[in-house]
């Protein structure tokens, strides 16, 4: 009996976070593909042609890859972020706290429902990088897990943001001021075989960097980094934060007294 | 069986503050219970840790013989709450939300519809089905959570201060509503300021205050405790000072109006034809206030004194 309560609840956050991301899709799926078609359009075709070559491709080819996971780590970041922030601000999230659904299976309902988003504008993303260029396509089961993978990190790591913040300057600090950079130095834009040897190993500390690679070496077969460790670390990071978010709402951290 | 049953409930906050002191207390599987108090007593603590809101210091609590602390979910699903602060998705139709919280009880979503009519037609809100919940009024941003906490039918209904800033038509008809539901078989714990509203509708009462539980009866045996009841009676003619009423406390509060204390052991019949026997017409006779409210005020008060007596 449990299990069909619980399959129903879980169903329940999931459709619930959805049909949010549907309801204010200027706000989710809009703004995503406007910023990728102007980087495609300055970077890709304006700029990205005089540079030339990068790693074997041209410039556009390579980044391509890199935008569209950037679109995904950060929609799936922000989606449970503010999704789960703003149900504590409103309080509805008492709703989900009172109700017999467990921990685990609220946690997963989020991110399912970042996971969600993170795929949608990542596709949106991917057509409009398909009016510039063409996607070559190495291995579609590393494109689908490491895309699949790195949302689900993020969608974590947003639902960790919401559950400590207390206000709305906390859940745009660590986008703003940990999520972009870490992304922008993650190698989306370039090979770090480009960087002085200290920069190299200093990159190797930014988790993105593995997912990025993983995820273009999905589409061009060229990674900077080993794709096995790649994904031992998005595995592990997925299963350290889900078990972290699981201690922190069954601590109440955050959301009890 | 018992609804709900707290043994030596203690809760002391983060910063210090205890607010549940070793609370004992029983709930009879289909009463109407009034949980009294006043600001900062603790009711909220309670309501918040039977729902698990709040995290408890220490002791124990069942509902419905299912121990919060072994099992948590079987409890969870007992419960339906309505809590003081409006906490529903405002950017949410009513409809989306009754359903969603059907959902999370494992209700799926075609009995959930079903439901859904019954609650929104019970409590009026059946034309407000597709209206977003904030653009709702007050008393119906109320009426919405009590549909709410009852759309996995609960065996136990905590209604947290439900009828807070409702008119007084709207209070009416969900007292009724309240009453039915009660009749039906559903436990419900009741808090509210409006202590009339508890006098009518509660069984059994408890009064907590500073985090104990200093009264706790059924509502009749407490009111007979009462000692003293003070009535207005309206004068036909002005008169210049209180009329000599020996054995009552009479005090003249305008030229038309006295104040009479009559204890358990006197009665009305006596004031009457002492005032006639004077010459003075009543035209109108009403109690100065609601019972309850000054039993409350008088439990409240002597407990408060004892404290800084024994201290």
């Amino acid at each position: 009996m449990f299990v069909k309560t619980n399959l129903v609840g879980v169903n329940t956050i999931v459709i619930r976070e959805f049909n949010r991301i549907i309801r204010i899709w200027a706000q989710t799926i809009v703004p995503p593909a406007i910023t990728a078609t102007l980087y495609f359009v300055i970077f890709g075709s304006l700029i990205g042609g005089r540079i030339g070559d990068m790693g074997g491709y041209s410039y556009i080819q390579y980044i391509a890859p890199g935008l569209i996971m950037m679109s995904v780590i950060t929609n799936s970041y922000g989606n449970v972020v503010s999704s789960f922030f703003g149900a504590k601000f409103g309080k509805h999230i008492e709703e989900l706290l009172v109700s017999p659904l467990p921990n685990w299976l609220i946690v997963a309902g989020y991110t399912v429902g970042g996971v969600a988003r993170g795929l949608i504008v990542g596709g949106v993303v991917t057509v409009i990088t398909l009016v510039f260029t063409r996607l070559h396509i190495h291995n579609v089961l590393v494109v689908l897990s490491a895309v699949l993978l790195s949302s689900v990190v993020f969608a974590l790591a947003g639902m960790i943001n919401a559950i400590f913040a207390k206000n709305f300057d906390q859940i745009t600090f660590i986008p703003t001021f940990v999520l972009t950079p870490l992304t922008y130095l993650g190698g989306v834009f370039y090979t770090i075989t480009l960087l002085p040897d200290w920069a190299q190993h200093v990159s190797h500390a930014n988790p993105i960097l593995y997912m990025v690679n993983a995820f273009r070496f999905g589409f061009l077969g060229a990674s900077d980094v080993n794709v096995g460790l790649a994904y031992a670390i998005m595995i592990g990071a997925a299963i350290v934060l889900y078990a972290a978010c699981v201690w922190l709402l069954q601590r109440g951290v955050g959301t009890r007294e | 069986m018992q609804a709900l049953t707290f043994r030596q409930l203690t809760k002391t906050y983060k910063n210090g503050v205890q607010a549940l002191k070793g609370i004992d207390l029983e709930v009879a599987e289909g009463d109407f219970f009034a949980l009294l108090g006043p600001n900062g007593a603790g009711k909220t603590t309670s309501i918040g840790i039977v729902t698990s809101l709040v995290n408890k210091t220490g002791g124990k609590v069942e509902v419905f013989g299912h121990d919060l602390d072994t099992e948590l979910a079987a409890a969870k699903t007992c419960i339906g709450v309505v809590p003081q602060e409006i906490n529903f998705n405002q950017f949410e139709t009513v409809s989306t939300i009754l359903v969603n919280q059907a959902g999370f009880y494992g209700i799926p979503r075609r009995q959930a519809h079903e439901r859904l009519d019954k609650y929104l037609n019970a409590l009026q809100l059946w034309d407000k089905r597709n209206a977003v919940s904030r653009t709702l009024s007050g008393g119906m941003k109320r009426r919405l959570m009590i549909a709410r906490a009852l759309m996995h039918e609960p065996r136990l209904l905590i209604l947290d201060e439900p009828t807070a800033g409702v008119d007084i038509e709207v209070r009416r008809s969900m007292w009724t509503f309240m009453k039915d539901i009660n009749t039906a078989g559903t436990t419900i714990i009741l808090t509210t300021h409006y202590l009339e509203e508890a006098e009518s509708l509660c069984r059994n009462v408890a009064i907590i205050d500073q985090g104990r539980i200093i009264e706790n009866d059924r509502m009749s045996r407490v009111l007979r405790k009462l000692q003293t009841e003070v009535f207005v009676f309206n004068l036909r003619n002005p008169v210049a000072s209180a009329p000599d009423l020996p054995g009552y406390q009479v005090t003249l509060s305008d030229d038309h109006t006295l104040e009479v204390e009559v204890s358990k052991d006197q009665n009305l019949n006596d004031i009457f034809s002492r005032l006639s026997a004077q010459g003075l017409e009543v035209l109108s006779m009403r109690n100065k206030s609601n019972r309850l409210e000054e039993l409350f005020m008088r439990l409240v008060n002597q407990d408060a004194r004892s404290k800084a007596v024994g201290a």
